[in-house]
């Protein structure tokens, strides 16, 4: 066997420069940065040196305040619980990605290919034309998301095998399904308040977020996320199969079911704080593996630090590039779906796709 | 160290393998040779506790560490990654590697003088490296079985004469027991210190390789004339098979 030391080093492509920097210190440093700059954003000027003392000042008065009140209630009451939303929907979704990915061993899956996205967005449709909010809201997105994840799986898994492709078919066959229950409960919304509210709100936005939302999205992301982190050397070994993990000693149905209920109730927090925002898990994971590679360890707090600045940057377009905001799910489909190609493509290059 | 009486495992509903007998002791080498399809990789998933036996008495004395077929993994994990993950059993469901794990693996990767290997791309790895990676991956459980698929399917003289050889090497200087399946005759001349030959789910040859490997029995259970040849001047011997080229049966 000839010493290889031109073999591809496992660190990721960019990875491999990268090597004697850590990337995570600098991808937070990176977010603190993009969220002091987001929050001068808007038609109320404000420079970033402004928005760091009002902030500091609630921890430690550093100077004497010199701003407007006005300033104040801008940056922490209509600023901040907006972008804090939208770094921890960033966070959510990518972490349950990149967690999704590896436990199914497939690189294009995400929370809305394998239809917990749909189902939770059903389950707020419903909520709303029920009038329900906030938390009844949120238990109801939860219990579809759960709900069709349990579909998903059951449609997916022949002779106890989950084979990837199935997978996705059956992703795709629960969300047409939850796409039309959501058409059939748009109908018979009243047209002049609900169905409007309905609309928009699955459009994704986080315009109108206060701190309630923010409490709301933190409540199922958070907990969801440490717990995922948790299994991250069990998600590791899933994404050598079933059956060599189970060969391994890994409680293979427990590692699936704890990540699949973990990444229903990001999904459902995510949706009923914002509406449904597609492609962040989905595209966030692989820029996170070319920085740091496979090990979901590292993997996964940079997947969602990386989906956190992505995301806030996405809303920053949202509220600036027309005078209009911009709902949240049309910008990350925009971006995602070329991106999604040419994964796709690259996969298929690689021959990726052949096996289950 | 295993000792398996009146096996009986069913896959999907079809019995595969229907009273199967099998002992080992500690310390020695078993091939497992047979057809295609006849029931080998059942056989060694029943071995490793991925299929339960419908009937019959099963035990195994020790851990056991599994080499699965040469595999490509879907993402770019590196050599040491995917040898850390030996470790699981040793983890709680929340653990992950620490200190201790990567020191045994380490151990393992300088034994088998892999450790260049560390942070290269598993799946830029040859078939020859991987399957080394595997079984770096299979000994840091810290297992006392070692049971492995074909081990040498895909490999080159070379790199088959390699794995044999540090297989021989594990139960040697390591009191390791071997289990291995294998298509190649030569492979359990070379160092099984027992053969079971699998001719059908119901119906086996075992025995130390000196009595059962035999042209006869190699010649019944591939259903094929196998000559046994031996070598002028070496004390060592081989199988060969006879090719029937008959072609013309094909088209009828």
């Amino acid at each position: 066997m000839p010493n290889s030391s031109t073999k591809a080093q496992a660190t990721g492509w960019v990875g491999r420069k990268l090597a004697s920097v850590s990337v995570l210190p600098v991808l937070i440093a990176l977010l603190v940065a993009v969220i002091l700059y987001s929050i001068t954003i808007g038609r109320y000027d404000l420079s970033v040196r402004d928005v760091a003392y009002i902030l500091i000042d609630n921890i430690h008065p550093l100077v004497t305040p010199y701003w407007d009140p006005v300033q104040e209630v801008v940056v922490e009451q209509v600023r901040l619980p907006r972008i804090l939303a939208a770094v921890i929907v960033g966070f959510g979704l990518a972490v349950s990605g990149a967690a999704l990915q590896g436990l199914f061993r497939n690189p294009l899956v995400d929370p809305g290919i394998i239809g917990v996205t749909s189902g939770a967005g059903f389950g707020g449709t419903l909520a709303i034309l029920i009038g329900l909010q906030g938390y009844l809201l949120l238990g109801l997105a939860f219990l579809f998301g759960v709900g069709s994840v349990f579909l998903v799986k059951l449609l997916a898994t022949v002779r106890g095998r989950t084979s990837m492709l199935t997978l996705v078919l059956a992703g795709v066959v629960i969300s047409a399904f939850f796409s039309a229950a959501i058409s059939i409960a748009k109908l018979l919304a009243d047209p002049f308040q609900k169905l409007p509210a309905i609309t928009y709100w699955l459009m994704g936005s986080i315009a109108s977020s206060n701190y309630l939302d923010v409490l709301l999205v933190a409540a199922a992301v958070v907990p969801s996320a440490v717990a995922i982190y948790l299994l991250r050397f069990q998600i590791n070994i899933m994404s050598l199969g079933e059956e060599k993990a189970r060969a391994l000693g890994t409680k293979v149905v427990l590692v699936q079911w704890i990540i699949l209920i973990a990444s229903a109730l990001i999904s459902a927090g995510v949706v009923a704080t914002s509406g449904i925002i597609g492609w962040v898990g989905l595209v966030i994971p692989h820029v996170a593996r070319a920085l740091v590679g496979a090990d979901h360890q590292k993997l996964l707090p940079v997947s969602g630090v990386l989906g956190a600045i992505y995301l806030l940057l996405v809303d920053n377009l949202a509220r600036t590039l027309t005078t209009a905001e911009i709902p949240l799910g049309i910008i990350t489909a925009l971006i995602g779906v070329p991106v999604f190609a040419v994964i796709l493509r690259r996969l298929h290059a690689k021959g990726g796709w052949s096996s289950d | 160290m295993i000792e398996a009486s009146d096996l009986t495992v069913e896959r999907g509903g079809k019995t595969i393998l229907r009273n199967y007998s099998l002992s080992l002791t500690r310390g020695r080498t078993l091939a497992v040779l047979g057809a295609n399809g006849v029931g080998k990789t059942t056989l060694i998933n029943t071995l490793i506790g991925l299929i339960k036996p419908r009937s019959g008495h099963l035990s195994i004395a020790g851990q056991v560490g599994f080499v699965p077929q040469l595999f490509e993994v879907p993402f770019a994990y590196s050599a040491l990654d995917i040898a850390l993950m030996g470790r699981a059993r040793h983890l709680g469901l929340f653990g992950a590697p620490g200190k201790k794990d990567y020191a045994i693996v380490r151990h393992y990767f300088h034994m088998l003088g892999i450790e260049h290997f560390e942070p290269q791309t598993f799946n830029s790895l040859s078939g020859g490296q991987r399957q080394l990676v595997m079984i770096a991956q299979a000994l840091a459980s810290e297992c006392e079985l070692l049971v492995l698929d074909e081990p040498c399917a895909a490999l080159d003289y070379k790199n088959q004469d390699k794995v044999l050889g540090l297989l021989e090497h594990l139960r040697e200087a390591h009191d390791m027991t071997i289990v291995f399946s294998t298509h190649m005759p030569q492979h359990a001349v070379e160092i099984a210190s027992d053969v079971l030959l699998m001719t059908s789910g119901n119906s086996y040859v075992s025995g130390p390789t000196a009595q059962a490997l035999s042209a006869e029995n190699l010649t019944a259970l591939y259903d094929l004339p196998i000559a046994r040849a031996d070598f002028n001047g070496l004390s060592k011997h081989t199988y060969a098979p006879v090719f029937r080229h008959d072609g013309a049966s094909i088209d009828g």
